[in-house]
């Protein structure tokens, strides 16, 4: 008992003393697979670096994604202002005529809507969340070496890259991307010769997201088992923290829904490729009848739903788990309900497989079987609402720092009441009939998913930046990025609840030239205009990040924000291994702030003499 | 003895999922190839899904028994003798799989080499039948994944000779027909012949017959050329670890062969999509 002191205890004894041996530095004697320069940066098999490739590539397609937005709203809310400045960048996009007017290519303006949609849906919030913050976390909070193979790691990421490129190459095509809907619903998806960007531009999003499938499950294989294989002595399923159990769930989640997708898509290739009919039936294009007979589009929307769906969850699930962890860290008080916290989200988990058609009332579905979809969907809200009670219930009397992170955190909260609030709405298909396809349902998603998993991805950036490069992110520029980001959220999707209620369609082109539509001019103008500010504000974020990569505030101490978490027991920037020498074993559930009078015990500290473990009630 | 009961079943519960050890005693290999195995049965399941859906929504479907009638070296019929005989085949390679697995936790290097070449083998034959069938489909009958000549009468009726007179052949619902074809000048020219509907509200009509559903067709092939090409990795699979195996390789790593295992799994994975494969297309 060498490591109890005066004050407490000594954390490095303590590791030593008491923690699980391993014999990894026996034979590791300079690590082979870090090297040198290729090793370490680019082929790298170590999740904290693959977390970080993970994590600037999905910064990187934010950027695009959200540059992409701008330009369809500028289209929206100017539709006769001039965009010929654009023409630099989007070349022949922008037509201009001999008096100089420039105007965004209606088809262009499709493809841009299309590729927002697949960027932010799959590139950002899944690889970049989930995989970052899966890859960073799941070792270092359970105390394991690495990922159970870093080998299917690395490629996990090199699929994405991969993945990457192909849909990066796609944006430049003459004919330009696939421009049919995220969805990419047959026929415009199914026959090349349906619109411009359904030739080359959605063969080359099909194989794009065929590779991210393959990164996918490659990570969520890896995740699943190291998860369950590679947890640290005394580190029960129920001593994880939250995070843990939110990428666990999400990992189960893409395993289980992203082959189905595969199942759909493999069938698109063989209507696109050779001609069969799985989705085509008797359809006239160009005034010319087609020999397919017999297929079914709906047949598509069921198969790519039932990944679609769950899929919300994948990005919204480690948003959660982040928020849980830095919610109860910032507020110096244990989360409130840590296993009502695990029930809902595997609530969650399973009910989102059973709701995927309330995307498909308006499709033809038999409304009998919209009965039952309406019925889960809406039970979705009982697990969703006790996470939101548990969370505000945490910050109830709690000693709250408003730091970047917790503000971020308390943000994603206000963001998944009021997304979660229309969400009850769109759920009852009668609602729906009206509702569907109109600027309700883009404010809903955008607010629930869209927004609200940004946030989790923010708070857990600036929160684990330091465990990640060794340094604090600027705090006064953190501050400005959420002030600016949340009112200006609610700025541009407060008001398209009111547009959609009045009727107005998504994915049109211009609403100027619509009787009905013309009143809303001001609006859509208000819309854009916040939109901008928003960007130029993620613009702080991304500066303050690669800036405190370099200049940030070093960080001195191993646990800089007095967490209990096994992460923040390794060395500041720790190496192969993460640590040095014995892993730390878990004596107790990760929630012990404001206990016996101590502001928090971590993890790795042993119970007292008749010290109850907090996860036990 | 309730208490004494619990406190026991605590312990166990700690020794497994307390950390520190792997719960389902079983490696992460094991556990990978496990869940891989889930998501492939997931697609799968979408495939079969997009079957029953296309299968339901069509008037009629093909009968196995008559779609699949032909053996070789014989010019009769013979339902369902073929298929039966790969299935076997297949099912007869998970056994020698296992006999793989099994010499390998005795740690016989010549018995894993030996059943895992049987179990090669018995993959080979597999596609081997299914590249006949797919020859007497494509080729003979002229079935592709955009045309299916195999159909069922939906109606009773009396075939008509060339000059419109009423023949002896009949029919009734549900008796299958195949349309035959002709290479002619590098195309195929395909026989529709004419009926008289002698049964129904149709009754009097003359008719010809018409494809069946287009989608069998491309059902088939996709469905079984995928399974195919499960088959045909584990065969290479199945044969760099036979030649790893031969090497001394996983005699050296001392873990029992457990490579042999997880391929096993594979191997009994695919055996088992066919068992599904098989039900839909040739027994439904």
């Amino acid at each position: 008992m060498a490591y109890v002191t005066e004050t407490g205890y000594n954390e490095e004894v303590l590791i030593k003393e008491n923690g699980l041996n391993d014999h990894f530095h026996d034979h590791h004697h300079g690590d082979k697979f870090q090297s040198n320069f290729i090793t370490t940066y680019i082929f790298s098999q170590d999740h904290k670096m693959i977390a970080r490739q993970f994590l600037i590539t999905g910064m990187f397609w934010a950027i695009i994604g959200a540059a992409m937005s701008i330009v369809f709203r500028l289209q929206l809310g100017f539709p006769e202002e001039n965009m010929a400045w654009l023409r630099p960048i989007l070349g022949k996009w922008i037509t201009v005529d001999e008096a100089g007017m420039g105007r965004l290519a209606p088809e262009f303006y499709y493809a841009l809507v299309t590729m927002h949609g697949t960027i932010i849906v799959f590139f950002v919030l899944t690889a970049g969340l989930s995989g970052t913050f899966s890859n960073l976390l799941i070792p270092l909070q359970l105390g394991a070496r690495d990922m159970a193979s870093g080998f299917l790691n690395m490629l996990s990421y090199w699929f994405f890259f991969l993945s990457s490129a192909v849909m990066l190459y796609s944006l430049f095509l003459s004919t330009g991307p696939f421009s049919g809907g995220w969805t990419a619903y047959p026929p415009l998806s199914a026959l090349p010769q349906a619109s411009t960007g359904s030739g080359t531009g959605m063969t080359l999003w099909l194989l794009s997201l065929t590779f991210f499938v393959v990164s996918v499950l490659l990570g969520g294989i890896n995740y699943v088992t190291t998860v369950l294989n590679l947890r640290t002595k005394g580190m029960t399923l129920w001593r994880m923290p939250l995070t843990i159990w939110a990428f666990f769930l999400t990992a189960i989640i893409g395993i289980l829904s992203f082959p189905v997708l595969v199942s759909g898509f493999f069938l698109l290739m063989f209507d696109r490729g050779l001609g069969t009919s799985f989705y085509l039936s008797e359809i006239f294009i160009g005034g010319k009848a087609l020999e397919n007979v017999g297929g079914s589009p709906i047949l598509y929307q069921h198969l790519f739903w039932f990944l679609g769906h769950p899929e919300v969850y994948i990005i919204i699930l480690p948003a959660m788990g982040l928020v849980s962890e830095v919610l109860s860290v910032h507020a110096r008080k244990p989360i409130f309900g840590y296993k009502a916290m695990v029930m809902s989200m595997l609530a969650i988990g399973f009910l989102s497989f059973i709701v995927w058609a309330h995307h498909m009332f308006m499709s033809g579905v038999n409304p009998f079987i919209s009965n039952f979809f309406v019925l889960f969907t809406l039970i979705i809200a009982v697990p969703s609402a006790v996470k939101v009670f548990n969370w505000i219930a945490t910050l109830f009397g709690g000693n709250i720092r408003f730091n970047s992170p917790m503000l971020f955190a308390i943000g994603f909260v206000s963001l998944f009441i009021s997304g979660g609030l229309t969400g009850i709405f769109l759920g009852n298909s009668a609602i729906d009939i009206p509702m569907h396809d109109t600027y309700f349902v883009v404010a809903h998603f955008h607010i629930v998913m869209g927004i609200a998993a940004f946030f989790g991805m923010f708070a857990g950036v600036y929160h684990w930046f330091p465990k990640m490069f060794g340094r604090f992110m600027n705090e006064m520029m953190g501050k400005i990025h959420f002030w600016g980001t949340i009112a200006g959220a609610y700025a541009i999707f407060w008001p398209m609840h009111y547009l959609g209620m009045a009727g107005v369609p998504r994915r049109y082109y211009r609403f100027d030239t619509f009787e009905a539509f013309k009143h809303f001019e001001d609006t859509n103008k208000f819309i854009t205009v916040a939109a901008i500010i928003v960007f130029a504000l993620q613009i702080v974020f991304v500066i303050n990040f690669f800036y405190s990569i370099f200049n940030g505030k070093k960080v001195t101490d191993a646990n800089p924000w007095g967490a209990t978490t096994l992460e923040w027991t390794t060395p500041i920037e720790p190496g192969h291994g993460n640590w040095e020498g014995n892993l730390p074993a878990v004596e107790r559930w990760p929630y012990d702030y404001g206990k016996n009078g101590r502001e928090f015990i971590p993890q790795w500290e042993p119970l007292a003499a008749g010290e109850q473990d907090g996860g036990n009630h | 003895m309730a208490s004494v009961d619990t406190h026991v079943g605590h312990d166990v519960q700690q020794e497994n999922w307390g950390g520190g050890a792997e719960p389902f005693k079983a490696s992460y290999g094991k556990l990978m190839m496990w869940y891989f195995l889930v998501s492939d049965a997931f697609t799968f399941a979408g495939f079969l899904i997009a079957y029953g859906t296309l299968r339901f929504s069509s008037m009629s479907w093909p009968l196995p028994d008559f779609v699949f009638a032909k053996i070789p070296f014989y010019s009769g019929e013979a339902p369902l003798i073929f298929v039966t005989f790969m299935t076997f085949v297949l099912i007869i390679s998970s056994v020698t799989m296992v006999r793989a697995v099994q010499e390998g936790h005795h740690g016989n290097k010549k018995g894993v080499v030996f059943w895992m070449l049987l179990t090669i083998l018995g993959g080979l034959t597999f596609l081997g039948c299914q590249a006949w069938e797919w020859t007497t489909l494509i080729k003979g009958e002229n079935v592709s994944v955009t045309r299916n000549p195999f159909g069922r009468h939906t109606e009773d009726g009396v075939y008509l000779d060339a000059s419109g007179n009423e023949t002896a052949e009949t029919f009734k619902v549900g008796d299958s027909y195949l349309i035959h074809g002709h290479e002619h000048n590098g195309q195929v020219e395909f026989d529709f012949k004419k009926y008289k509907v002698t049964s129904g509200p149709d009754a009097g009509k003359v008719a010809q017959l018409e494809f069946g559903p287009k989608a069998f067709g491309a059902l088939f092939f996709f469905i079984t050329g995928f399974h195919g090409f499960h088959v045909f990795s584990g065969v290479v699979f199945l044969f760099v670890i036979m030649l790893n195996a031969a090497s001394g390789l996983y005699h050296r790593r001392g873990n029992h062969y457990e490579m042999i295992e997880k391929i096993g799994l594979y191997w009994h994975f695919v055996d088992l999509v066919w068992v599904f494969v098989f039900l839909v297309f040739y027994l439904l």
